[in-house]
């Protein structure tokens, strides 16, 4: 048993059309440097978790692949799934499989390769991320439509309007232009996005994640392997917290919050030892979940980073970049780093990682002084939420 | 599409096997021989009354004998009080709508309709739905009274859908 798991190594892909490399070799991408970074080799690792959605790509049985390709047999492994979640998934399971004792060392690995399907076959197998029955077959809903709907409800309740969605896209790739992994590295305005063709009213092209290719991959370590080993770069998990939504939303309360990211945050402040009234003062910035513009508002809320229906000022009053209130996605976010279902939640793991080390590429380096960042990741609609908070002392 | 395929069969001749070269990257992709469809069966035998009632232009859910809880979509089992004992009741046909999009970007498979507004409205009777709008989104208003009617939809069945009042 550990109380404590850190991160000791982190590896990041390059995001986006990868047609240049198969899925195995996309994986070993994030891998290498995280066994580089940690100063391991495949055979130190005690266990290992591959979150991938798949469906798209043609390999299912990504573990035993990567075993082969990585040196991994005969370790113990499995892949996890929690639509666009699964990253924070298997981050999970490597972290219980530590704190429980069941291993000192977990490789965790998320990949997806969803460009290994023509474009509209993923539309398709993506609006299937909720009620197939009743929301998908006979009302076609794809997913910017299940976010538009919340977005339409934010509008309508707290007159937020398309142009304040916008300059979340704005800020998002004004950081991913400084990514160098992200899939778009250029700026755009709020005009690019307000004159992209609707994709799902009201949200436009440009308020859209994209469809990625992509791997991440952390290793975490037990406390007292951290001591053995002498590692002195790494990030502590403080506290994680998940969250279950219904499958229809048609049978949710309200469409301007997800009620299970708030029930995973409130799980992962009290984890972390974070005051709920406050929790901004202990963080120095955060990762959400911007599969769409609309949804990173929403996710200032749910994570109390302002009051209800507030959220829409902080992205007006430029609060969510480096120097203002709090600053939110400076790797570029899902919108413009890109979006790799399974890899997002294990990517957030590793910016946690090196904005707390602060070894982030120039120009969107966060100010780190309270030394704790969020990772706030969620599946479908909210059909799953993983609020996670990295940190650099232990409690 | 046909393009494509037309260039693989050209270079399985020419070059022996099922590869194309992709346009952007200029790497090579081997092209996948098996093609898989899907489709689902899926059960219906719990809930036939609610399509009985469909049939007859009513929208019906689901009610717990013993807690009063009512299902919507409807659901056989009633986990509050643990037991199975439902009736069928018929849902008021009316409410107010609370969210809507329109679908541009269509999933292949509803290729065959122009975007489409999907929207959300809370019952009078309470529980929500969410169907197609027929109407105009941008004559939409808050607080916009809807009534459910049942349609029939280009694939040939009968579906529900939500109507401006």
């Amino acid at each position: 048993m550990s109380e404590n798991v850190a991160v000791i190594g982190i590896g990041h892909s390059k995001f986006g059309t990868r047609k240049d490399v198969n899925i195995a070799e996309l994986c070993w991408e994030s891998m290498k440097p995280a066994f580089e970074t940690a100063n391991l080799e495949p055979k130190d690792i005690d266990f290992f978790v591959v979150s991938n959605a798949g469906m798209w790509s043609s390999e299912a049985a990504v573990p035993a692949l990567i075993a082969e390709y990585a040196d991994l047999a005969p370790k113990g492994s499995m892949r996890v799934e929690a639509a666009c979640a699964s990253g924070s998934a298997a981050v999970r399971i490597g972290y219980t499989a530590i704190k429980s004792g069941m291993a000192d060392i977990a490789l965790v690995l998320g990949v997806e390769k969803m460009q290994e399907s023509p474009n509209p076959n993923v539309i398709e197998l993506i609006g299937r991320f909720g009620s197939y029955f009743w929301e998908f077959e006979n009302f076609g809903l794809t997913f910017p439509a299940y976010y538009a709907l919340h977005g339409t409800a934010y509008m309508m309740k707290y007159g937020a309007t398309e142009e304040d969605y916008a300059k979340v896209a704005v800020k998002n790739h004004y950081y991913g232009a400084k990514n160098p992994y992200a899939q778009f590295q250029r700026e755009i305005d709020v005009e690019t996005v307000l004159k992209s063709p609707y994709v799902a009213w009201p949200f436009k092209l440009f308020d859209c994640s994209p469809i990625t290719d992509g791997s991440a991959c952390v290793i975490l370590a037990s406390e007292e392997k951290v001591k053995e080993l002498g590692i002195d770069e790494k990030v502590w998990i403080l506290g994680q917290g998940v969250g279950t939504g219904t499958a229809n939303l048609s049978r949710r309360e309200e469409f301007t919050s997800l009620a299970s990211a708030r029930y995973a945050a409130e799980q992962a402040y009290r984890m972390a030892g974070i005051d709920l009234d406050d929790p901004v003062k202990y963080l120095d910035g955060a990762n959400v979940h911007d599969c769409f513009t609309a949804p990173e508002i929403i996710a200032y809320e749910d994570l109390r980073f302002c009051k209800r229906g507030e959220g829409y000022k902080l992205i007006r009053d430029e609060q969510t970049y480096i120097g203002g209130k709090i600053p939110v996605n400076v790797d570029g976010g899902l919108k413009s780093k890109g979006h790799p279902i399974g890899a997002t939640g294990v990517s957030q793991a590793v910016e946690a990682y090196k904005q707390l080390l602060q070894k982030a590429e120039p120009g969107r380096q966060a100010d780190i002084t309270k030394g704790r960042w969020l990772a706030h990741n969620v599946g479908g609609t909210g059909h799953y939420s993983y609020v996670t908070v990295y940190g650099l002392e232990k409690r | 599409m046909d393009k494509m395929k037309e260039q693989v069969m050209k270079n399985m001749e020419e070059l022996g096997f099922p590869v194309i070269v992709d346009e952007k990257s200029g790497a090579l992709q081997w092209v996948d021989m098996r093609e898989l469809r899907l489709r689902y069966f899926i059960s219906i035998e719990n809930i036939k009354p609610f399509y009985e009632g469909l049939k007859e232009g009513k929208l019906m859910g689901t009610k717990c004998k013993k807690c009063g809880r009512l299902f919507f979509p409807p659901q056989k089992d009633c986990p509050s009080c643990m037991d199975s004992d439902i009736e069928w009741i018929e849902l008021k046909n009316e409410g107010t709508l609370e969210t809507m999009t329109v679908v541009f970007v269509k999933p292949p498979s509803f290729g065959m309709y122009d975007p489409y507004p999907v929207a959300i409205a809370k019952l009078d009777d309470g529980p929500r739905i969410l169907a197609w709008y027929n109407g105009d989104p941008q004559q939409v208003k808050p607080g916009q009274r809807v009534k459910v009617q049942v349609s029939r939809r280009k694939e040939g069945y009968l579906m529900y859908e939500l109507v401006p009042l």
